[in-house]
């Protein structure tokens, strides 16, 4: 018999000083290079009209090429394209997959624009969570596709957000960490460019958006993320083609008036974007999806399915027995279902036999019908027949006769003749 | 004549239980590999100081259990490894306190801090076991403990609001004390080991070391490798999880040649050579605790806390755990093994991830 003794709650645990080194300070080592040796998932979404600059922003930041061919504007709706890209770094594997929007702000009618973002982003999570419910899963070495980041961008008209990007936004701020950023930042002036980056801000506090709040709680993050935050919406040029500054080359962008350098904080915010983005806070980033938006999901998923959580002193495994319950319920619905079914069938069935029945019954009562009707016509020719042959022997009959008389008148003509010759004849003697 | 019926029944009935099926998002290509080295500096490799700021902050659990006949120096060993007070030494109880009947589980948590490191230990005695005249089953309340704490923990799982860290109350290591007899393992040795080294990872230590001499102890080792060996005890780390070929040359040296290891635990400091040692002291010399010629705690203590600590808890976790979940759901549903059905409600997995850790 086991007895459970002295398990004292957190706050009676005792702090114990150690009289020697001990050695599991190497714990975050350990821990840090399993996961290098299985390497790091990161997802980005990317949402923002077309020719917006996204792809070439992902090339920019990721210093390589992806390739892509640049979308038209004809789509007929919003897609989402996913590629996957292995990047390693010293020791370190990330699988990155950037989504892109193809299509976004195209169409005449935008209502439904922002509704394949929210479907993929939940088919993500939904992916997960199918994962998580089965019996035997491998959660450790699984693709991770749920969406880390989404880079909103949005279009330098200098005034305010479209009413797409607030509607889309707000669709998505409970789903995804959301990072807004201007994009062709180049074609805004200075002073220009604060003005609407307030513009911006107050709008998104006044539609009540939740944007990805870079985290302040750790001492040694926390400055730099208070004062990048400052900058939101990061002012963004990307480029990647080089340009000769000085005696470097650098990524820019060059124009007749002058060079738009990337890298250059004077002129654009990318480097804090990248800063933010991959430096400080990728890990949070994920941290994030995972401990707040997919919770969120799959506590939504599961109470929209019926599930509750009941009382803490309740049977253990509520969860399985409500499953239980339901199963049942719906097992018994099932086969209702298939008597019902059952018996419209055995019904249709009698009422299609009857039919046929009263068919066959109209067809043997044709039949006879017609039977009749053949029989007596038969005997009609029959009659017919008789009659005619009677009419023919008649008439052979007569014919004979006739034929008789008229030979018999011709004997006697001809006798009568001769005796007339005879008579004349001898008249003449 | 029924032949076109099925299918539509099915249909009607999934459609119900499910929600529309969301439709199929764009599947990503297969990852196209790029070399970003040759093309600048991005970024990436800073995750791993990322994450290990965040692991620091939330600090580790860790829960190691001690099993052995009283006087194996249990709670010594304990207090050797982790170089403090964790455990009472059953000699410092009351004298009065009768050895327990039956086997009693005690747990006991600590905090302990090194260099930023927050642990919060738990050490879990079982005084009690292989102490009666009759020993018969009583491994069935450590057995009891260990699936106790897998239930917790799946419980907390399954709740539709979960909390932000389940805590974490599983058996990460079981510690089996030899006795050195010099002969071989007692039957009580194997059946506890054939029981428990399927629940639990179990590493087999011989007790009080001190008492062999160094030809002893490897005819000693050599013996109860080959008896566990033959029993078919797979204790950690277990052949069957070796991960790569690194993972297994490096365990396979550990398995065939260290362990079980012989250990000697002391809390007391002698003056050796002009340093202060943990040690024993015997009219015939002072034994070293930290000194490999003479014992090999320190073997122990590098694999349990400097090298392996991280494993124990993730085989504890994706196997040991998964295991006992996975045979929980067959009983308790009687659903069929394998993939749960689509769309159906499982009790899902604990909120710690493969890359993110407690």
């Amino acid at each position: 018999m086991a007895v459970a003794v002295g398990r004292p709650s957190n706050e009676e645990l005792r702090n114990l000083s150690l009289s020697g080194h001990v050695g599991f300070d190497s714990l975050p080592d350990q821990l840090v290079n399993k996961s290098t040796s299985q390497g790091f998932c990161f997802n980005i979404l990317c949402v923002g009209e077309t020719g917006i600059g996204k792809s070439t922003l992902m090339d920019t930041l990721f210093n390589t090429k992806f390739e892509s061919d640049p979308a038209t504007h004809n789509e007929p709706g919003v897609r989402l394209k996913a590629r996957s890209y292995e990047l390693q770094e010293s020791n370190v594997r990330l699988k990155l997959t950037i989504v892109d929007t193809v299509g976004f702000g195209d169409q005449i009618n935008k209502d439904d624009s922002y509704k394949p973002i929210v479907e993929y982003i939940d088919a993500q999570f939904e992916a997960y969570l199918q994962e998580e419910l089965k019996i035997k899963r491998s959660l450790f070495n699984y693709h991770d596709t749920r969406i880390h980041a989404c880079l909103y961008f949005i279009a330098p008209t200098g005034h305010s957000l479209k009413s797409l990007d607030l509607v889309t936004m707000k669709k998505l701020d409970s789903k995804v960490n959301i990072i807004p950023i201007i994009a062709k930042a180049d074609t805004i002036a200075k002073n220009e460019l604060h003005k609407f980056k307030s513009k911006i801000m107050s709008e998104l506090v006044s539609n009540g958006v939740q944007i990805y709040q870079f985290p302040t709680d750790e001492e040694t993050v926390a400055e730099i993320n208070a004062t990048m935050s400052v900058h939101l919406p990061f002012a963004v040029v990307g480029s990647t083609e080089e340009v000769k500054i000085g005696n470097k080359m650098a990524k820019a962008r060059q124009y007749p008036w002058g060079v738009v350098q990337v890298e250059n904080e004077n002129h654009c915010d990318f480097v804090k974007l990248r800063e933010m983005l991959i430096r400080v806070n990728m890990e949070d980033l994920r941290e994030q999806t995972h401990t707040r938006h997919y919770e969120l999901y799959r506590r939504c998923k599961l109470e929209e399915m019926g599930f509750k959580d009941t009382d803490p002193d309740s049977k253990p495994f509520s969860l399985q027995e409500t499953y239980e319950a339901k199963r049942n319920e719906f097992l018994g619905e099932l086969q209702k279902k298939e008597e019902e079914m059952r018996q419209m069938f055995v019904m249709r069935v009698k009422e299609k036999e009857a039919e046929l029945k009263e068919a066959e019954k109209e067809l043997h009562e044709k039949f006879d019908l017609l039977k009749r009707t053949h029989q007596e016509e038969k005997k009609k020719v029959e009659d017919k027949k008789k009659e005619l042959e009677e009419e023919v022997s008649n008439f052979q009959k007569k014919k004979a006769a006739a034929q008789l008389l008229q030979s018999q008148a011709q004997q006697s003509g001809a006798q009568q003749t001769k005796k007339d010759k005879d008579k004349k004849n001898a008249s003449f003697t | 004549m029924s032949k076109g019926l099925p299918e539509a029944r099915t249909d009607t009935a999934m459609s119900e239980l499910v929600p529309e099926p969301r439709p199929k998002p764009a599947v990503p290509m297969k990852p196209v590999s790029i070399n970003s080295n040759l093309l600048g500096y991005i970024g990436i490799d800073t995750i791993i100081e990322q994450m290990r700021k965040k692991t620091m902050k939330t600090g580790f659990d860790f829960n190691i259990m001690v099993v052995g006949q009283s006087g194996l120096g249990k709670s010594t060993l304990v207090n050797t490894l982790f170089k403090s007070q964790v455990s009472r030494k059953a000699s410092s109880w009351n004298r009065e306190e009768k050895i327990p009947k039956t086997v009693e589980i005690k747990a006991i948590g600590h905090v302990i801090e090194e260099g930023g490191v927050k642990m919060k230990l738990t050490v879990i005695d079982t005084p009690g076991f292989g102490d009666q005249i009759n020993n018969e089953n009583c491994w069935e309340p450590i057995e009891k403990y260990i699936n106790e704490q897998y239930e917790k923990f799946l419980k907390e799982e399954v709740n539709i609001a979960r909390k932000k860290r389940i805590p974490d109350t599983r058996v990460h290591c079981c510690l089996y004390f030899i006795s050195p007899t010099g002969h071989s393992l007692r039957p009580l040795d194997l059946e506890f080991m054939k029981h428990l080294s399927k629940v639990v990872n179990i590493i087999p230590v011989i007790a009080k070391a001190d008492t062999m001499t160094l030809e002893e102890k490897s005819e000693f080792k050599q013996r109860v490798r080959k008896e566990l060996e033959v029993n078919g005890i797979e204790f950690y780390p277990q052949k069957e999880f070796d991960e790569d070929l690194e993972d297994k040359t490096e365990n396979d040296k550990i398995r065939q040649e260290s362990m079980p290891f012989a250990v000697v635990g002391s809390d007391k400091e002698y003056q050796v050579n002009g340093k202060r040692v943990l040690g024993r002291k015997t009219p015939w010399g002072i034994i070293e605790v930290e000194n490999l010629h003479h014992c090999e705690f320190a073997l122990l203590r590098d694999f349990v806390i400097r090298t392996h600590l991280q494993d124990l808890k993730e085989v504890t976790h994706n196997i040991h755990y998964e295991t006992y979940r996975a045979k929980r759901l067959n009983d308790n549903g009687g659903l069929p093994p394998g993939e749960g059905l689509l769309g159906t409600v499982l009790p899902p997995v604990p909120a710690t991830p493969c890359p993110t850790a407690e």
